[in-house]
């Protein structure tokens, strides 16, 4: 059975993934509407950027992550400046790397569903008087609908299963920075094989039965299976 | 009367539009013109779609585009109906949801009344709970026409509504628009590559050919201006506006009066004073030059050459004054020469065929 702790770490991932799946798709809602319409020669640069954590090994973002948030790094020197002092080992600083490593899950999907809306409806929608933003709240985001959803789930599920960020920024304190996937790797270095079972077999169940859901409810709508 | 002021210059790669052009704010004008002559190009200037560098768009004394003085009125501010070729309908509303679209954005109380009228209009009560996906082209069209109209515009933009629809769905929309046609108080303007919507539609003609305006007015001063390609066409036609005088019901025939003479056509529904737009093929109309006394030919009329050419093989183009109408009569060049016609002669027309056009 699960243990309390076990239980504890549960929770606190689906806080985390939770946390950084609101703003991956505040922020990456935006960015793809960008990277799909844009012909700005920072559409290559930024498109990489994005993408980079789909081929970095996740140990080496981390890396950067912990140096930058670090009390030396531009960003740890930033955040004391607020007063927040430095992100490392905090529950927000495994907020801040899950939504680097899991944004390319997030764009990506939003940027093809964008893309596959043609400039035709947002021309109806002006001729019909609704101003951009207006037509972006109106007409992309029902017709986008089957991406959000791709990205929400492949954003939560993705950023669920993370390691090796978590353990270069987070580390492994019980009930901050603590995640199943950091439990199961102390289960199994105690030689607790029944505990890593049962933790590593929710993570399982859950993982197949959300792609199951993705590829069987939303199956006549092809910007939803990113991929096939 | 002239209440629609346009000129723009653009310039994409090897396209350019080089238009100014004054429109009526009544009826309907077409512009007329082949692919790739800038006619979809205009109207999308019209709308504000396409923002031409340099500009000036005046519409009923409102000015939508000034690029001297950095005015461009995003489309979303102009009180514009627009119909797309392809419909462009929303596909994730209902019928009914696309027309409440724009209306929802138009705070105007006459919105839901002028809705119900349009729907009657158009044909299109019964299909208010479908899908877009789920209509056929002809409806799809119909309902882009009742979501414009639905905003209560000031002018009404269509890009070739029916371009994209075969032959039978034409002949299923032409009927709603001369409806539109005579209902519409506000101005349309009508992109079209087709005679027969010309000749069915247009009140001005507008024809445009790479990217600048050939010629602009009237229907049928247009159309019989010798100096233009469409007077030398093999199916060249003038329209009349007539309007019934008497119904001939022994020999099923209407008698239709216009500015200077009449017509008898084949029976027509309608009261006496209803107008109607008739065509007549230039091909249909032959010249004598005296009053024919014995002849099968209903319709003989006096007439006054007014201008002439002869064409490069066996054809001629003869342009007459019919009262104050105009028409046009497609001749073989040695009639012309045998005829010794010349400009001024009077002369009677001959007209072999004509048809209704609404």
């Amino acid at each position: 059975m699960l243990s309390s702790a076990d239980l504890d770490t549960l929770l606190l991932t689906f806080k985390v993934a939770s946390m950084a799946t609101t703003i991956m798709l505040l922020v990456g809602t935006p960015l793809a509407w960008w990277l799909s319409r844009t012909r700005s020669v920072w559409k290559g640069p930024i498109n990489a950027i994005v993408a980079l954590p789909l081929v970095l090994p996740p140990t080496v973002l981390g890396f950067y992550l912990l140096v930058l948030m670090g009390p030396a790094g531009i960003i740890g020197k930033f955040t004391n400046w607020l007063g927040l002092g430095t992100l490392p080992f905090t529950f927000y600083g495994l907020v801040v790397g899950s939504v680097l490593y899991s944004m390319p899950f997030v764009v990506q999907p939003l940027q093809s569903a964008f893309a596959m809306i043609g400039k035709q409806s947002l021309e109806a929608a002006a001729t019909l008087r609704a101003s951009p933003f207006d037509s972006f709240i109106s007409v992309v985001m029902p017709l986008a609908k089957p991406g959000f959803i791709t990205a929400a789930i492949l954003g939560f599920t993705h950023t669920v299963g993370e390691f090796g960020v978590v353990l270069m920024i987070g580390g492994n304190i019980p009930d901050k920075t603590r995640v199943v996937s950091v439990q199961i790797y102390n289960h199994v270095e105690a030689l607790e094989y029944t505990d890593a079972h049962w933790l590593a077999g929710c993570l399982l169940l859950f993982s197949f039965t959300v792609l199951l859901v993705l590829y069987t409810q939303i199956k006549s709508s092809p910007i939803a299976q990113p991929f096939k | 009367m002239t209440l629609i002021k346009a000129s723009f210059k653009l310039n994409y790669g090897d396209f350019k539009l080089d238009v100014n052009l004054k429109l009526p704010s009544t009826g309907v004008s077409v512009l007329f013109g082949d692919s790739g002559s800038g006619k979809t190009t205009l109207l999308r200037c019209i709308a504000g779609l396409e923002q031409a560098p340099q500009g000036y768009l005046e519409i009923n004394g409102a000015i939508w585009q000034d690029s001297e003085h950095n005015i461009f009125l995003p489309t979303y501010k102009r009180p514009l109906g627009y119909v797309f070729q392809d419909a462009n309908l929303f596909s994730h509303l209902t019928v009914l949801g696309n027309l409440h679209y724009g209306l929802k954005r138009v705070r105007n109380n006459l919105g839901l009344i002028k809705l119900n009228q349009t729907i009657a209009l158009l044909g299109i009560s019964h299909l208010l709970e479908r899908m877009p996906n789920n209509l056929s082209g002809g409806e799809r069209q119909r309902v882009a026409i009742a979501r414009a109209l639905a905003l209560n515009p000031e002018i009404l933009l269509m890009d070739e509504p029916l371009a994209s629809l075969d032959v039978k769905r034409k002949q299923e929309i032409l009927p709603y628009l001369s409806r539109l046609h005579q209902q519409l108080d506000i101005p349309v303007v009508y992109v079209t590559h087709s005679q027969q919507e010309v000749a069915q539609l247009a009140d001005t003609l507008v024809i445009l050919e790479d990217g600048h305006i050939l010629a602009s007015g009237p229907l049928s001063e247009t159309q019989s201006r010798l100096d233009l390609p469409l007077a030398q066409d093999r199916v060249a036609t003038t329209v009349w506006q007539v309007t019934i005088a008497e119904h001939e019901s022994d020999y099923h025939l209407t008698r239709v009066a216009f500015d200077g003479g009449s017509l008898s056509l084949p029976a027509v529904d309608g009261n006496i004073g209803t107008a109607l737009r008739v065509q007549i093929y230039a091909r249909d109309v032959s010249i004598t030059l005296a009053e024919p006394n014995a002849t099968s030919i209903l319709n003989v009329l006096p007439a006054v050459i007014s201008q002439l050419i002869e064409g490069r093989d066996s054809q001629a183009v003869v342009q007459l004054q019919v009262g104050k109408q105009l028409l046009l009569a497609h001749i073989t060049r040695k009639s012309l020469l045998l005829l010794g016609l010349q400009i001024g002669m009077p002369v009677f027309v001959q007209i072999k065929g004509t048809s209704i056009l609404n």
